[in-house]
C-alpha cells in the first residue's frame, strides 16, 4: 500500500485537523467525538441540516459544511458509519431552535446509527427529521437487499435543502424538499480500478487491467456486471440509459447533470463523459439546465465515475443557484 | 435468592465482557463467513470500554448503570451492532431506573423492552437470521418461567437455554437482514454471529446471577 498518510489509524483525525487548519473561516471542528459545524453555528431560528457517513468520500460531507449547505457533518472511520454520540453532539451544536434535518445515505449501519441519534436528540427536546437518500439504480439487480444505496443525489439534496433552510423554510418544508430531490434523482457509477482502505492495506476488490465494474457502489460494493473495459461513449450510455429509464425522463424535461469522479479519474475524462451525456440527452430532447462536474462523492483513489440526473423544476433550479460558501462548493457568496 | 441485585448486574456485565474477550476470534470467524469479519473485534472493543464505565459507576442504580453501558456501546462498537446492543441496554434501563434490585418479573419486563427496542431498531423478525432469533425465544422462555413462579436463577437459565436453541436454529436460515442478506442463499449453513453474541450475553447472566 502506497499512500500519503502517517499511519492508518490517524487518517481521519489528521485529515480533520487539516480541514480545521485550512478552513477556520468556514467551519469549527470538534475532535472528540468527531464532527464539524459551520463557523457561525448555531444559527438562531434557522432549520439546521447535518449529514454524515464513513470517511473516504471527500469532499462529502465535511467539504459541504458552510453557508447555504450543511450546518454540520459527522465523519466516521473510512467506509464505516459514524456513531450516534457524534451525531447527537453535532445535532445539539447546530440546533438554532427550529429543528434539525438528518440527511442519511441508505446503508444499514448509517440508517440505524442516525435513527438512534434522532431518538436521543428528541429525548433532549430537539425536533429532528430524517430523510434517507437511495438513488442508486444499480442496486435492484445487484447482490444487495438492503435497498438502493445513497450516492450522488446526496450532494444535490444537501445543496438544494441547504439553500431552502437559509431562506428560512421550516424543518417540515426542508425535509419534504429533500424527499422530492431524492424522488427525482437517480445515479449509476462504474469503476476502472479498485481502492484500498488504509486500515485494510490491500485493495477492496480485484479488477483486471482490461476490466471494469458497472454499477459499483461508493465502497467498492459489487455492481450489476463486470465487463471488458470500453470507450467513454459506450460507458456513458451504460450509466445514463438506466438512469433516464428509471426516472422516466421524457422529451422537453430539464435536468441537473452531475458527472462525478470516484477519486482517481481526472477532469479531462469527466468532460469527455459529459460531452457524451449531452449527446444522449439531446437525442431525447432533454435539456441540461444545470450541471456539476468534478470529484464530489468519491471512493478514495478509485478510478471511475458516476452519473446523477436530477429532474429540475423552477424551484429546484432557483435553490441550486442560491449562494453557497463551503470548502468544496462556492458560488454567489 | 429472590431478587437480582445491583451487584448481580455488575457481575453479569463483567462476565459478558470476559466471555466476549475470550471468544472474540470465534465471533469474528462466524462474521467472516457471512458478514464483514468484525463482530468479535467490535463487541470486544465496546465491552472493554464498558468495563471502565462499570468500574466508575458509584450509585447502586441498575437503570443508570445499564444506560451508561448503553451509551458507551453506542459510541464505541460501531456498525449495526453498536446501535442494536446500545438499544437493548437503553430500553432495559428505562424499566429499571432507580432500582437496586429486580424481581424475576421485573427482569423479564426489562428484557422484553430491550427485545422490543432491538426489533424496532433493526426491523428484523424471527427467522431473518439475526440476534432476534436468539433474543425472542429467550424472552418467551424467561416470561414462562417467571409466570410459573420460578426463581430468578431458574428464569435466567431458561432464557439462556432458549437462546442456545435459537442460535442453533439460525444455521440453516437464509439471511434477510443485515450484511449477511447480501449473500442470499449463500448465507445458509452458517451460524449467525449476532445471535451467538446474544446467547453469550444471556448465558453470562445465567452464570453470574444464577451462581450468586
Amino acid at each position: 500500500m502506497k499512500k500519503l498518510i502517517n499511519s492508518p489509524e490517524d487518517v481521519v483525525s489528521e485529515a480533520l485537523r487539516g480541514m480545521e487548519a485550512a478552513h477556520a473561516d468556514l467551519v469549527r471542528v470538534n475532535h472528540d467525538p468527531k464532527y464539524l459545524v459551520r463557523a457561525d453555528a448555531p444559527v438562531k431560528g434557522k432549520t439546521a441540516i447535518i449529514s454524515g457517513g464513513g470517511s473516504g468520500h471527500e469532499p462529502m460531507h465535511g467539504g459541504f459544511v458552510g453557508r447555504g449547505m450543511l450546518d454540520g457533518a459527522c465523519p466516521g472511520e473510512v467506509f464505516t458509519s459514524p456513531t450516534p454520540d457524534q451525531m447527537l453532539d453535532c445535532t445539539k451544536a447546530v440546533d438554532g431552535g427550529a429543528g434539525v434535518l438528518h440527511i442519511v445515505k441508505n446503508y444499514t449501519g448509517d440508517v440505524m446509527n442516525f435513527e438512534l441519534a434522532a431518538d436521543l436528540a428528541r429525548g433532549e427536546g430537539i425536533e429532528v427529521e430524517a430523510v434517507v437518500i437511495d438513488d442508486d439504480v444499480a442496486v435492484k439487480d445487484s447482490l444487495y437487499t438492503a435497498g438502493r444505496r445513497g450516492v450522488g443525489a446526496t450532494v444535490l439534496a444537501e445543496k438544494v435543502c441547504g439553500a431552502a433552510a437559509e431562506e428560512g423554510r421550516s424543518l417540515a418544508d426542508v425535509a419534504q424538499l429533500c424527499r422530492d430531490v431524492n424522488a427525482n434523482a437517480r445515479s449509476m457509477g462504474m469503476a476502472l480500478t479498485s481502492c484500498t482502505v488504509p486500515a485494510a492495506g490491500k485493495p477492496t476488490f480485484e479488477l483486471g487491467d482490461d476490466e471494469m465494474e458497472i454499477g459499483i457502489g461508493i465502497h467498492g460494493e459489487p455492481g450489476r456486471e463486470r465487463k471488458p473495459a470500453a470507450s467513454a461513449s459506450e460507458v456513458t450510455a451504460m450509466l445514463a440509459e438506466p438512469v433516464i429509464e428509471d426516472l422516466g425522463l421524457g422529451s422537453g424535461e430539464s435536468v441537473l447533470a452531475f458527472v462525478n469522479s470516484m477519486g482517481g479519474t481526472p477532469l479531462i475524462e469527466l468532460y469527455i463523459v459529459f460531452n457524451e451525456l449531452k449527446a444522449i440527452l439531446d437525442a431525447r430532447n432533454i435539456t441540461i439546465g444545470r450541471h456539476l462536474i468534478g470529484p464530489f462523492i468519491t471512493s478514495l483513489e478509485m478510478a471511475g465515475c458516476s452519473i446523477t440526473l436530477l429532474r429540475l423544476n423552477d424551484e429546484m433550479t432557483r435553490l441550486w443557484d442560491a449562494p453557497v460558501h463551503t470548502a468544496a462548493l462556492r458560488w454567489g457568496a | 435468592m429472590d431478587t437480582i441485585g445491583y451487584r448481580d448486574v455488575v457481575g453479569w456485565l463483567r462476565a459478558f465482557a470476559a466471555v466476549v474477550s475470550e471468544k472474540k476470534e470465534f465471533l469474528t470467524e462466524l462474521d467472516a463467513a457471512i458478514g464483514d469479519a468484525d463482530h468479535g473485534i467490535n463487541m470486544n472493543r465496546g465491552m472493554s470500554a464498558a468495563l471502565g464505565v462499570i468500574d466508575d459507576h458509584a450509585k447502586e442504580d441498575i437503570g443508570a448503570l445499564l444506560k451508561a453501558v448503553a451509551m458507551k456501546l453506542i459510541s464505541t462498537v460501531g456498525g449495526a451492532s453498536g446501535p442494536l446492543y446500545g438499544t437493548l441496554f437503553l430500553q432495559m434501563s428505562t424499566r429499571t431506573g432507580g432500582a437496586s434490585e429486580l424481581t424475576a418479573a421485573q427482569w423479564v419486563d426489562a428484557l422484553t423492552a430491550g427485545r422490543d427496542g432491538v426489533v424496532a431498531r433493526g426491523k428484523a423478525e424471527m427467522g431473518d437470521k439475526t440476534m432476534v432469533d436468539a433474543l425472542t425465544p429467550a424472552v418467551d422462555a424467561a416470561r414462562e418461567a417467571a409466570d410459573a413462579g420460578e426463581s430468578p436463577a431458574a428464569v435466567l437459565r431458561a432464557s439462556a437455554d432458549a437462546a442456545a436453541t435459537g442460535v442453533e436454529a439460525t444455521i440453516p436460515l437464509v439471511a434477510r437482514k443485515g450484511r449477511a442478506s447480501y449473500l442470499g442463499e449463500r448465507s445458509a449453513g452458517h451460524q449467525d454471529p449476532g445471535a451467538t453474541s446474544t446467547y453469550l450475553l444471556l448465558d453470562a447472566a445465567a452464570g453470574a446471577i444464577g451462581a450468586g
